[in-house]
Order: C-alpha cells, then structure tokens, then sequence
C-alpha cells in the first residue's frame, strides 16, 4: 500500500466528474423536476378553482330555476285567474243578453197582447155597434157617435 | 465468492490473500510514496464507473420531461430529490457546486464499494487468463483513490472558507480560537497553540474521511478474501470427497451471509462520505 501517481490522476477524474455532473446532470434533472412541481401546482390551483366555479354555476343554476318555476306558477295563476275572469264575463254577457232576450219577448208578447186587445176590441165595438143598430131599428152613424164608441170600446 | 485462483494457489492464505491485495501497476512501487507508479486497475475501473455513473446520469437528464417521467427518471429523480434535500437541510446558503458535489459522491463511491459484491476472484482470474498477474476490483480500497476525494474536499473547504470569511477571517479561525483572552500579549502566547489544534481538526477531516472510507471497503473485501482463502482453498482441493462439497456450500453460505451485511456497508459508506463531505463544506462557509 502506498501513494502513488493514482491520486493525481484520480483527482482529475474526480474533477471531471464533478463538473459534468454539475454542467451536465444535475441542473437538466432539477430544472424539469422543479417546473413539474409548479405545474402541478397550478393544476391543482385550477382543479380548486374549476371547482368553485362549479359550485358558484350551480347555485346560480340553483337560483335560475327557482326564479322560472316562481314566474311559471305566477303565470299559470295568473291564467287561472283570467280564465276565471274570462268565464265571468261571458257568464256576465249570457246573462245580460238573456235577460235583454226576455225583456225583448216580453215586450214583444205585451204589444202583440196589446195590439190583439185593440183588434179584439174594435171586433168587440164593432158588433156592439151593428147589435145595437139591430136593436135600434137603424144604422148609427159612426161618425156622429164616435164619441159614444170610443168611451164604448173603452169600456171593453 | 466462488473462484478458481485460490486452488492454484500454492502457498496457502497467506500468498493469495497478498497476491489479491496487489495492485496491477506499471511497477513495483518503493517506500510509502513514489509517483513514478501508478495503480492501473483503480483508475481502469474508477474511469469505468465514473462512465457508467457519468453516462447514465447524462442520458436520464437528457431525456427527462416535465410531464410523467420514466421509471429510470423517476429513480434518478428520486436520488437527486433525496441528495437535493440532504444538502439543504445542512447548508444553508446558495451554492451550485455543493449539490451535484454531493451526488458525484455518493453515486460513484456507491459505484466503487458495489465492485466489492462482485466475486472476489471473477475478475482477477479473468485478468489472470489475460496475461495480467494482479488486479484490484474495488477502487475505494485503494488509499489513493479514496484520499484523492478527501483531498479535493479539502480543497474545497480551504476555498468556502476563505471565500466566505477572508483570507484574514480563515487565518484567525485558525488561530484566535478556542483559547482567547483579552490581554493582547497572553492572546500571543494562546496564537501558536490555538493555530496546532485547529489545524489538526481541520486537517483530521479529510484523512478521516479518506481512512473510514478505505478501512471499511478494505476490512470488508478482506473478509471475502479469508472466507474464500479457508473454504474455496480446501474445497476445490478435494472436489472428490464430500467434504470438498461441502466447504464449497459452505463458502457459498458465509460468501452469501458477508454480501447481505456487506449492501448496508457499502450505501452506508457512500452516504457516510457523502455527509460529511455537506457537513464539513457547511462548516467552511459559516462564520463562528
């Protein structure tokens, strides 16, 4: 065992070494480890925030449809509330022009009656004018006892 | 831990444990220090796994995305991550070097220690066959090797230090601590003892670094070498009997225990080194 020429020559290998490692091996294995690293990071920085925007979306969606199924149930209330509205009306319309049907009928029976009363009564004066004739003997002069018939068939 | 060599050996556990325990070099080296010599083995497989180490690092870092990654990024990813935060749970400041620093280590002493696993004659009896009379297999059994690392993170902390501090802040953490006094002339007299025991903490660091390293490859390779030395020996010296069979199992057995232990060594080691090498840059660049 003894020191020779070995050390010299091994330390210039250890150099050597030591510098290919420092120039070649270690930044180029560190370098793409460490940017691994932030992009995870960032990854997971992103998936937390994906997910909170999701979480946000949905509540939003969440709000969204409760706000259409509010406004769907006030419309259909309030087409409920039309309809009945519309029903009413029509009823209210039926009703007035069924009375006004009526009132019209009535008023038609009442001048039919009316007029039937008149002709009934001048059928009436009429033979009371000729029976009257008949008993008198003579023809009354309608004209010269207009007087007389009109109160007659007044009377009738 | 099964081979061939250890049957051809003649002079028994002794030679073949110091025959595995020789270096393939250019020469026989003298004395302690001799820099005319050089280990070709550990250079040879420490260029080869700092390649291998270097290669496929440099493939994952090339073809890494930023999307979904690969199972070989992702294991690659997984060992930089875990380096990544060791080095920012103990330094605190910027630095671009420290990191990949870090990993360097750890992957190739890794790297260097896992050499142990393999078969403790497999490689050098193939070296055999190819005409090479030794070969060492694992690099940080080897004390060059391993000081080479210390030495240059001791460099390195030499360097944190005095960029952080000053060169006038460095000289004085060597020499005004931990005996301090308000009177300037006894504050003289504390300068040269202070300056002996900073200087060996400081100087302690690498040199441990490097021994705990060596001490426990090298402990751990030599266990393998014994274990194949007193059973593989026997063994295949009487392959007609039972009993050659059964040192053989028994080889494979201890061969097998030693390996499961060995794993939580050898990342042990590796991480140990890795650590401290953090640890001692940090102590550098931080003011007292």
């Amino acid at each position: 065992m003894n020191i020779n020429l070995t050390l010299v020559v091994q330390m210039i290998v250890f150099i050597l070494l030591i510098w290919f490692t420092m120039k070649f091996v270690w930044p180029m294995i560190l370098g793409p480890m460490n940017e691994r690293e932030t992009r995870i990071a960032h990854g997971l920085a992103a998936a937390e925030k994906g997910e909170q925007e999701l979480a946000a979306a949905r509540d939003q969606a969440e709000t969204i449809v409760r706000e259409a199924r509010e406004r769907a149930s006030h419309i259909i209330e309030q087409a409920q509330h039309a309809a009945r509205d519309l029903v009413e009306q029509a009823k209210g319309a039926a009703r007035s022009e069924g009375a006004r049907l009526v009132a019209a009928a009535q008023q038609q029976i009442e001048l039919d009656t009316t007029r039937a009363r008149e002709a009934l009564r001048r059928e009436v004066a009429g033979i009371a004018v000729r029976a009257a004739a008949k008993l008198l003997g003579r023809e009354i002069d309608a004209r010269s006892h207009a007087d007389l018939l009109d109160k007659f068939a007044a009377q009738v | 831990m099964a081979g061939m060599v250890a049957a051809e050996q003649t002079g028994g556990a002794t030679e073949y444990i110091v025959h595995h325990e020789t270096f393939l070099s250019n020469k026989v080296p003298h004395g302690i220090v001799d820099f005319s010599a050089i280990n070709l083995d550990t250079v040879f497989f420490s260029v080869l796994l700092a390649v291998l180490f270097g290669g496929a690092f440099w493939l994952a870092a090339r073809r890494a995305t930023t999307g979904v990654p690969g199972k070989f990024q992702l294991f690659v990813e997984v060992l930089v991550n875990f380096i990544d935060n060791q080095v920012k749970d103990t330094f605190h400041g910027t630095s671009k070097l420290i990191a990949p620093l870090a990993l360097t280590i750890f992957c190739w002493i890794l790297l260097f220690n896992i050499m142990d696993l393999v078969p403790v004659d497999l490689l050098p009896a193939a070296a055999h066959q190819a005409g090479f009379q030794h070969l060492k297999v694992v690099p940080s059994t080897d004390l060059n090797a391993t000081f080479a690392m210390s030495i240059s993170v001791f460099v390195l902390m030499i360097f944190y230090s005095v960029k952080m501090k000053g060169f006038i802040g460095f000289i004085s953490e060597l020499t005004l601590h931990p005996f301090t006094a308000k009177n300037v002339f006894v504050q003289a007299l504390l300068v040269p003892v202070n300056f002996l025991l900073e200087s060996v903490t400081l100087l302690a660091r690498p040199v441990s670094l490097s021994l705990r390293l060596y001490g426990n490859l090298y402990a751990g390779e030599m266990i393998f070498l014994l274990l194949a030395a007193l059973t593989l020996s026997q063994g295949l010296g009487s392959l007609a009997s039972i009993g050659g069979w059964t040192w053989i199992i028994v080889q494979i057995a201890l061969g097998f225990v030693w390996s499961v232990f060995h794993v939580l060594i050898i990342v042990l080691q590796a991480f140990i080194f890795m650590v401290l090498t953090i640890v001692y840059l940090a102590l550098a660049s931080e003011h007292h």
